[in-house]
């Protein structure tokens, strides 16, 4: 009888509902964090060691694949905002850019693997070598909306009245834009850099359809030492790997919180 | 005379109308204001005051119109080369630069002039140059010193409580120097205490500034209270421009005179000049010019309505008393008086149902022409006993063959207005309703745009969707001669415009044939030449209220 009353009657409340999500990510996101860290420090016959730190940090071939995989992050990075913030001011003035904007993302339903075999067929059939250029093709093609999502928001939701003051106190067009419009958008620029470096550094396939295996980037040389049994190597740059988005991510905040007061959600 | 014009009057509105799509917002305000006159543009939302306002600085382009300023047309001139500044109802301070840097902003953008060179063919040529950083600090400075915060130049904008926001932003407009500061209902979001502040230093910042204020408000006492000049505005209509006394004395017209101060609206009759009946009593006033027996509208505010012993003999009508309120400096009290309502206020109270005299100086009835008598809609008989009114085809007694132009008249009392829009013939939404004594007034806009006047024992909410019977029986059917009604319209202002609007419905159906279509493009131009004679009717008033 005692032990009963003792015994909280199961209730569903809100806190039910976390549940399933707690399990989710114990099983699938901290146990294999933990996984990862446990064999970097193990060799093949489990034993503990620093060898694999060593294999990775003096070996110049994973080094160079590291720079270009951080090279073609910022350039694709670049390209996409120089892309995308037109479309995304564009549509921002546009009555129907909700829906334009649609467009956009509509093709985002396709899986990433059918579309970038479909770009490689393209690139094969127009006869266009395979190499660096297809693949920042590719990676364009494939994160732009990231991109946009996050820009044509901000710039939606500022004020209108901004811009008319701006005018008011004697800005021409041109002015208005640089003294208001993309002061007061830096916010909507983090995101999309934030959601559009980030993928990039860590994407794999892509680089290799595109280029036809001649260029490796950091994301394939995991799933590389993976495949070949070489579980504390890619250990260790799947952790260098999350130190870098670390890293990103923690400017990108600081960044955001200096620019704008102002803070606005990712999407 | 004219020169001299030119030199006072700063900014002038010709004839300005906009429209969006197919909704006018403004229509044909016309507008004169002076150097230096802070000038406030009153009305009930959607009046169209803060789109002539942003007319003025340049935000909206009018559909048709002129705007001068300072003897310059301006209509298409873009906003950041007027020399006008606003303060914008919501502030609109950039959350991304700190206080100094957004007053600061205008004054890194502008260029002054820096002498003038000769250059090789000989031609002089003036030079510019932007303002040096201890110039724009020390204008800066001076700006915050003027609004009270000389020690916030480095805060953040969002760290700011309202009042501070609202003097920052008044800072960042005048620290340009604008020759016309517009003011875009600035006080609407801080509190009664604040707001009474803020009223007392702009007003003070005008005097000792002696720039032009264009200010607009829905707040009649804040309007009365700041103002040189008042702008009356209903439905995108200028209704009155005059000094604030004026306006409140004198109002133009049954709208006025509800929405500015207490007032109690009576129907009455002018027997003759100098003679007005209402209440089933002939009064005294100070009125002529009016027809014989003309209908009219009297007003008749509260402080100005005496109540006296009902043996008193100067007491011209007796009355009974129904309600006395206390309102803390006066008593509200009602009285009945030959089947109307009056109030009036006094400093003693009385009992209900006590008889009292009521007393009233001739000088202090104002009488107004009524803006119409009878709805009056021109139209064609569509079917057997059937007319159109508003798209829509209504029974009536007639018999005119199908076809055959008509004016429809409806009596206001005739207008049987149904709560619910289903149980009415045509719907409509609730313009105003406009409390006359012992009836209500109700302006019913139908989706034609035509204004039914209706008479009826209720009030009706402002913006409620209402349904429009009319008896068939009720429903006054003439055979309309064209060249008669194009003949009318000339006289008419308000007519014509009617009429085209009818004319763009027929138009629409193609109910019109080629030649019905001519006569009516006729009007239009009627319309048009029409224009410059209301210019002159809104220029007189200005004159003679000076």
């Amino acid at each position: 009888m005692k032990a009963k009353s003792a015994r909280k009657p199961f209730r569903l409340t809100k806190k039910a509902f976390g549940v399933p999500y707690i399990l989710f990510l114990l099983l699938f996101v901290v146990i294999p964090l933990v996984l990862i860290l446990v064999n970097a420090f193990l060799d093949s016959d489990n034993n503990l060691t620093l060898a694999n730190f060593k294999i990775f940090f003096t070996s110049s071939s994973s080094l160079t694949v590291l720079g270009n995989s951080l090279l073609v992050g910022v350039i694709t990075t670049l390209i996409c905002i120089i892309i995308g913030y037109p479309v995304a001011y564009i549509l921002s003035k546009m009555s129907s850019g909700k829906i334009l904007v649609l467009l956009y993302v509509i093709p985002m339903g396709v899986n990433f693997l059918i579309r970038t075999l479909a770009t490689k067929a393209i690139f094969i059939a127009m006869d266009i070598e395979l190499g660096m250029g297809t693949v920042i093709f590719g990676m364009v093609y494939n994160y732009l909306p990231f991109m946009i999502m996050p820009l044509h928001t901000t710039l939606s939701s500022i004020d209108k009245s901004y811009m008319e003051a701006a005018q008011d106190l004697g800005a021409d067009k041109a002015t208005v834009f640089f003294k208001t419009t993309l002061p007061l958008s830096v916010s909507g620029v983090i995101s999309g850099v934030t959601m559009v470096f980030i993928p990039t550094i860590s994407t794999y396939a892509i680089s290799q359809l595109l280029s036809n295996g001649k260029i490796f980037l950091f994301g394939d040389s995991i799933q590389l030492s993976f495949e070949q049994g070489m579980y504390g190597v890619g250990s260790i740059m799947s952790i260098v790997m999350l130190v870098f988005v670390l890293i990103s991510n923690f400017i990108m905040n600081r960044f955001n919180r200096q620019g704008n007061s102002v803070r606005r959600s990712l999407w | 005379m004219i020169m001299q014009n030119s030199v006072d009057t700063i900014i002038e509105l010709k004839n300005i109308c906009k429209a969006y799509d197919d909704k006018t917002v403004v229509n044909n305000a016309s507008l004169k204001i002076k150097r230096g006159e802070f000038v406030t543009l009153l009305g009930p939302s959607g009046c169209g005051k803060t789109t002539t306002l942003r007319m003025i600085a340049g935000f909206e382009m009018p559909t048709s119109g002129k705007i001068i300023f300072n003897g310059e047309d301006i209509t298409n001139t873009p906003p950041h080369l007027r020399s006008v500044n606003t303060v914008f109802q919501k502030y609109a301070l950039f959350p991304h630069l700190n206080v100094f840097n957004n007053i600061a902003f205008g004054l890194k953008l502008k260029t002054i002039p820096n002498g003038t060179k000769v250059n090789r063919k000989g031609e002089t040529i003036q030079l510019f140059r932007k303002y040096t950083k201890a110039e724009i600090k020390e204008k800066v400075d001076n700006a915050l010193k003027m609004v009270d915060l000389e020690d916030y130049g480095h805060r953040n904008v969002a760290s700011l409580s309202g009042g501070q926001q609202q003097r920052v932003a008044i800072a960042r407009a005048l620290v340009n120097e604008p020759e016309v500061l517009l003011l875009d209902e600035p006080l609407g979001a801080l509190d009664l205490k604040m707001r009474k502040d803020m009223q007392l230093e702009l007003m003070d910042m005008h005097k000792r500034l002696g720039i032009t204020f264009i200010y607009v408000t829905h707040d009649q006492e804040e309007a009365l209270t700041m103002s040189d000049k008042i702008v009356v505005m209903r439905l995108g209509e200028i209704q009155q421009i005059a000094t604030p006394e004026k306006v409140y004395d004198e109002p133009a017209n049954a709208f006025v005179a509800d929405f500015i101060g207490e007032s109690t609206i009576l129907s009455g009759v002018m027997l003759a000049d100098y003679k007005v009946e209402f209440c089933d009593t002939v009064f005294e006033c100070v009125d002529k010019g009016f027809k014989p027996n003309e209908p009219i509208d009297i007003i008749i505010r509260p402080e100005d309505l005496k109540i006296l012993d009902k043996d008193n003999a100067r007491s011209l009508i007796s009355a009974e008393v129904i309600s006395s309120v206390f309102k803390g400096d006066h008593y509200q009290v009602t009285v009945i008086a030959g089947g109307n309502e009056l109030v009036a206020h006094d400093t003693e109270t009385y009992d209900v149902g006590e008889t009292v005299g009521l007393y009233i100086k001739p000088f202090d009835l104002h009488i107004m022409h009524k803006t119409r008598i009878i709805n009056e809609i021109d139209t064609y008989v569509t079917g057997e006993n059937l007319v159109e009114i508003c798209g829509t085809d209504f029974e009536c007694i007639t018999d005119l063959p199908v076809g055959t132009p008509v004016k429809v008249y409806v009596d206001f009392d005739d207008v049987e207005i149904t709560d619910d829009q289903s149980d009415g013939t045509i719907g409509a939404n609730v313009l105003s309703s406009i409390y006359k004594g012992n009836y209500y007034q109700a302006i019913l806009s139908t989706d034609d745009h035509y204004n039914f006047f209706a008479d009826t024992d209720y009030e009706w909410l402002k913006g409620d969707r209402v349904g429009i019977n009319i008896a068939p029986d009720k429903i006054i059917v003439e055979k309309r001669d064209e060249e008669e009604s194009a003949a009318e319209n000339t006289s008419e202002n308000v007519v014509a415009d009617e009429t085209l609007e009818e004319y763009d419905r027929y138009k629409e159906e193609e109910l019109l044939t080629s030649e019905e279509i001519a006569h009516l493009e006729a009007d239009d131009n009627i319309a048009n030449t029409l224009t410059p004679d209301s210019v002159d009717i809104t220029s007189e008033k200005e004159d003679t209220q000076e």
